[in-house]
This record gives structure tokens, C-alpha cells and sequence, in this order.
């Protein structure tokens, strides 16, 4: 049967905890070994920090996080009315960053597509960003 | 996040405790390139054996205090990840630049 939680966040930084907590707690229901459950937290901070940083750059907005178990097949999507991104391919590259003053690491998107089984992130400037990630829960 | 910094030999150890993401990461830069001025030292080790969530915030984080300690001179060493911690560090390569050790014991070794 599937199950299906919405919650929608402050961009702020501090809810970036509460959002991978929430993550793991929904996915706690899919029994995940605890490696899994890392793997979820660490992605779903990735996503929620990107919405945060590069969506709103400080400015007041709101995150938008849903998540859906099917099965063992565990989703989560994070969506932003940020700025959006003008060049996706660029955004994904291993240490590509628009940042650097900021020390970002600019390994985000590769850390959510190594820790996930799949990332689809679609964008449109001045619109906002939306990742799609998901799991397969072995357990 | 809990920073708790203290001389050993010729390093300045760097003790991470709690989780280290985007939230506190710009405090903890401050901290660290403060007490590391203040300290004298020539190298830094990172001890994560409390840290029980990084994510790529703290891999900028490592990353910036390699650059400023090894163009002073100095290493940097990171000891005790956890698997999370750890697995995060070998998927961006950190693992190749700054060695890492599984016990603090033998990331003192030699400094």
C-alpha cells in the first residue's frame, strides 16, 4: 500500500536537520539497514541545502519536500520557487560549483546520484528547481 | 555541532562532535581557522569520531583547511570516520589528498 507524506519548510538552513530526520523516519517504515538510511539523510540534506542555497540565496521562500513508499521503492522530492538553474548538465558536474566563495564542495548533485538509485532534476529560471530521487530499500 | 580544539605535539587537533552540514559549517570554518592561528601549529587533525553526520558542507570545510594548512607547510590527518562520514570522503577523493586514519592513535603518529 503506499504511503505519502508532504511537508514544506522555511528556507532555512536549520531545517535542513529536521528534513533528513523526517526522511529517515519515513523510510524507517521501509526497514532499511542502517547504511540505507544514511545514504537517504545525506541525499535528502544535499537537496534541501541546494533549494536553500543556490534556489533562494538567502532570500525568504519555502521547500517543498514529498515523499512516497511503494512497495520497497522508497521517493523523495525536493522542490524549490528559487531562481532555478539556467545550465543543468553544468549544476551536475563532480565539483562544479557557483559558489566557491562559500567553500561548497560542489559535490551535492553527485552525492545525491551515488547515494540514490536515480536523480531527475528538472528547472526553469526565475521559476524554480525540483529533484526526484529514488531508493530501493533492501533492508 | 560541538568544535572542541586542543594542542598535541606539533598539531592542532580538531575535535568534531554531533553533525556538521551547511547550517553550522560557516561557524566552524571561523572556529577552526581562529583556533588554528592561535594555536601556532603547523598541522591539523581532524578527529570525527564523534561526528555522527557530515554532508558535502563538511567535505567544503576539510577541503578549505587543506588548502590553507598545506600552504603553510603543514599536513592535515583525519582520524575515525564513521561509515557515513567515511564513505562520503571516498566518493569525492578526499581520501587521496588527506590521509585518513581508523583511530586517532595513529593519526598522531609522526606529527
Amino acid at each position: 500500500m503506499e504511503n505519502k507524506v508532504k511537508i514544506i519548510l522555511d528556507a532555512r538552513s536549520v531545517n535542513e536537520g529536521f528534513a533528513r530526520v523526517a526522511a529517515a523516519a519515513f523510510a524507517a517504515a521501509l526497514d532499511p539497514t542502517v547504511e540505507e538510511l544514511a545514504d537517504i539523510k545525506t541525499a535528502v540534506s544535499e537537496a534541501v541545502t541546494n533549494a536553500i542555497i543556490h534556489g533562494y540565496e538567502g532570500k525568504s521562500g519555502r521547500v517543498c519536500m514529498e515523499m512516497t513508499a511503494n512497495g520497497n521503492l522508497l521517493t523523495v522530492s525536493v522542490t524549490d520557487r528559487g531562481r532555478g538553474i539556467a545550465d543543468i548538465k553544468q549544476a551536475m558536474c563532480p565539483l562544479y560549483t557557483s559558489k566557491p566563495h562559500l567553500e561548497r564542495s560542489g559535490m551535492g548533485f553527485t552525492v545525491m546520484e551515488s547515494f540514490m538509485d536515480s536523480l531527475a532534476v528538472s528547472s526553469r529560471p526565475g521559476e524554480g528547481t525540483r529533484v526526484v530521487m529514488t531508493k530501493r530499500i533492501h533492508g | 555541532m560541538e568544535l572542541i580544539c586542543k594542542t598535541t605535539g606539533r598539531a592542532l587537533l580538531a575535535e568534531m562532535r554531533g553533525e556538521l552540514d551547511h547550517h553550522n559549517a560557516a561557524h566552524v570554518r571561523e572556529e577552526l581557522e581562529s583556533r588554528f592561528a592561535a594555536a601556532g601549529m603547523r598541522n591539523l587533525i581532524f578527529d570525527l569520531s564523534g561526528l555522527r553526520f557530515m554532508d558535502s558542507s563538511g567535505l567544503g570545510i576539510l577541503i578549505g583547511r587543506y588548502k590553507t594548512v598545506t600552504a603553510l607547510g603543514g599536513q592535515v590527518r583525519i582520524a575515525a570516520p564513521s561509515e557515513q562520514a567515511d564513505k562520503l570522503l571516498r566518493l569525492a577523493g578526499i581520501h587521496k589528498i588527506i590521509p585518513m586514519y581508523e583511530n586517532l592513535q595513529d593519526a598522531m603518529t609522526g606529527l
